[in-house]
């Protein structure tokens, strides 16, 4: 064979050339029929786009002043229901989580921590906080107990992680100098996942807020609350403040969040 | 590390006076911050409804066991759709988040000073959005159904992924690129002969990633009317049919365990 005709070419992502093409023709079929089975009502979307513009104008200017009253108590209402349900959540968390650990916690309690970790991570916030306004009734408590549980189910989850990679090495020389069950916490392994959980508790609170816009439209309080009713009423207007005020808010916590996060680690 | 006293007396302490006092007040600024918080929150409490709580509870249990098990005849349609909603508001994602990632990676942006603040703000905006509000927007627009349900996905998404994926970008191994680029290659000979395949498994990644959390979100947007099993959520707790609750409940648990568990099993063989 002359090396003149012979040619490179790029390796595939998927070495097998059977699995390949069986995923490619797997996904186009699959493709085909979801795509059959959503019937798009075209006349009513064509119908939307002036109620799009309409929408979007509302942006241009937003209408931060006919209801700031309303805005400004949605707004603190999930302040408040954020701040609590990170500190409460992250309270509950830190022994689910210290259970949830293989290497510190005794089968039958690792295996009662894992199932509340899971119980809590399956449900969107929504759905427990539907369940929560139903038991406890309207309002921002409802909404802070459903971010609470939710809250758990994502810091447990993590904080039993981090303990499980921990450096065994420094666990092991403190349990050598004759230190309590305690004392081996505190001075093993607390130091080796503060760091990391200080930035995951920001995180979390950070998606707290987030989540806090929604639990209001099932009747938990807070902006989404507001947010619902400007929507029923067609308020465009004071709707795309709301909004507005929901990503400024976002933002400051995310910068706000990673600054403090470079300043801890 | 600071030593306290002098002579016989010296102590060693983990930090010094400053920084302790630092995080004294920071101790302190956060506690007043959640007292703070408590209290307005518990002023806009009903106690009574919540002292009431356990009851209720107890007694929504009681009308939730058995669930209505003959309802899941009816549960399979709308949970073909759920997963329509996450598959396709992903694949609609990962459509657009590409280009928006390469426009917002500081190293193959075409312009730092004007494209990139762009990017970088249509990825903020629709990372701040929930599904759910984008989900309330569309229906309000373009009318209930799937399709609405499809489109806040994959808006709500896009911002995810291509934060994701500009970051995996921004890491890319450099010395491919120059090589490439020393062989005379166009700029879109580069870009396909040394960023994709460097960031190519890292979008397979991203997307099972947001799939996994798309089936989750997507459960709940028929409670906004945008399709899915959310839908039929709602109408059992407008109806009080507790027992069908409890069964759709079933339902979106075992639907998210399997996704998981798909997710895990594609991650693992990727890495």
């Amino acid at each position: 064979m002359s090396t003149a005709a012979r040619t490179w070419r790029k390796p595939p992502l998927i070495a097998d050339p059977r699995l390949r093409w069986g995923l490619l023709i797997g996904a186009l079929v699959y493709l085909v029929l979801a795509l059959a089975s959503i019937d798009v009502n075209w006349a009513r979307v064509l119908d939307g786009i002036p109620r799009g513009q309409r929408f979007l104008s509302g942006f241009f200017p937003p209408d931060f002043t006919t209801r700031w009253g309303a805005i400004a108590e949605g707004l603190l209402e999930s302040v408040w229901m954020t701040v609590t349900a990170t500190v409460v959540g992250v309270l509950i968390s830190i022994p689910v989580g210290l259970g949830a650990a293989r290497n510190l916690a005794p089968l039958p309690v690792y295996l009662g921590c894992r199932a509340v970790v899971a119980l809590a991570r399956t449900f969107p916030e929504v759905i427990l906080a539907i369940f929560f306004v139903k038991v406890f009734g309207f309002g921002p408590f409802a909404g802070f107990l459903a971010l609470s549980l939710a809250t758990v189910g994502f810091y447990a989850k993590l904080l039993a992680e981090d303990i499980e990679d921990m450096d065994p090495g420094q666990a092991e020389a403190v349990r050598a100098t004759g230190s309590s069950w305690w004392q081996w916490l505190n001075y093993a392994v607390q130091p080796q996942v503060m760091p990391r959980m200080i930035g995951l508790a920001l995180y979390r609170l950070d998606i707290n807020f987030r989540e806090s816009a929604v639990v209001g439209i099932v009747g938990g309080g807070g902006i989404g609350a507001t947010l619902l009713t400007a929507f029923d009423r067609y308020e465009y207007e004071t709707a795309a403040a709301i909004l507005i005020f929901i990503i400024a808010v976002v933002m400051v916590l995310e910068y706000g969040s990673s600054w403090l996060r470079r300043k801890v680690q | 590390m600071p030593v306290v006293g002098t002579g016989l007396a010296r102590e060693w302490r983990r930090r010094s006076v400053q920084a302790r006092l630092v995080i004294w007040l920071g101790w302190l600024v956060g506690v007043a911050i959640f007292a703070w918080c408590w209290r307005e929150m518990s002023g806009k409490t009903i106690w009574m409804f919540v002292l009431d709580g356990p009851e209720q509870a107890a007694d929504l249990l009681e009308r939730m066991v058995p669930p209505r098990w003959s309802y899941m005849d009816s549960l399979w349609r709308p949970l073909w759709d759920t997963m329509n909603i996450a598959t396709l508001g992903t694949l609609m994602a990962l459509i657009i988040a590409v280009p928006v990632a390469f426009c917002a990676a500081s190293n193959t942006t075409p312009s730092r000073l004007l494209v990139r603040p762009l990017a970088l703000f249509v990825i903020v905006s629709s990372r701040s959005i929930n599904s759910l509000i984008w989900a309330l927007m569309l229906v309000a627009i373009i009318g209930p159904g799937v399709f609405a349900g499809v489109i806040a996905i994959g808006l709500r998404s896009v911002g995810f992924c291509a934060k994701l994926l500009y970051e995996a970008i921004e890491e890319i191994d450099e010395s491919q690129v120059e090589a490439v680029t020393a062989t005379g290659a166009g700029r879109v000979q580069v870009l396909d002969y040394a960023i994709v395949p460097q960031i190519m498994p890292a979008l397979a990644g991203i997307a099972v990633f947001r799939w996994d959390i798309n089936i989750r979100e997507s459960t709940v947007l028929g409670l906004v009317g945008a399709g899915g099993i959310g839908i039929q959520l709602d109408a059992s707790i407008a109806n009080l049919a507790w027992t069908q609750v409890s069964m759709i409940l079933l339902a979106i648990l075992a639907t998210v365990l399997v996704s998981e568990w798909v997710s895990a099993k594609v991650r693992h063989a990727m890495i």
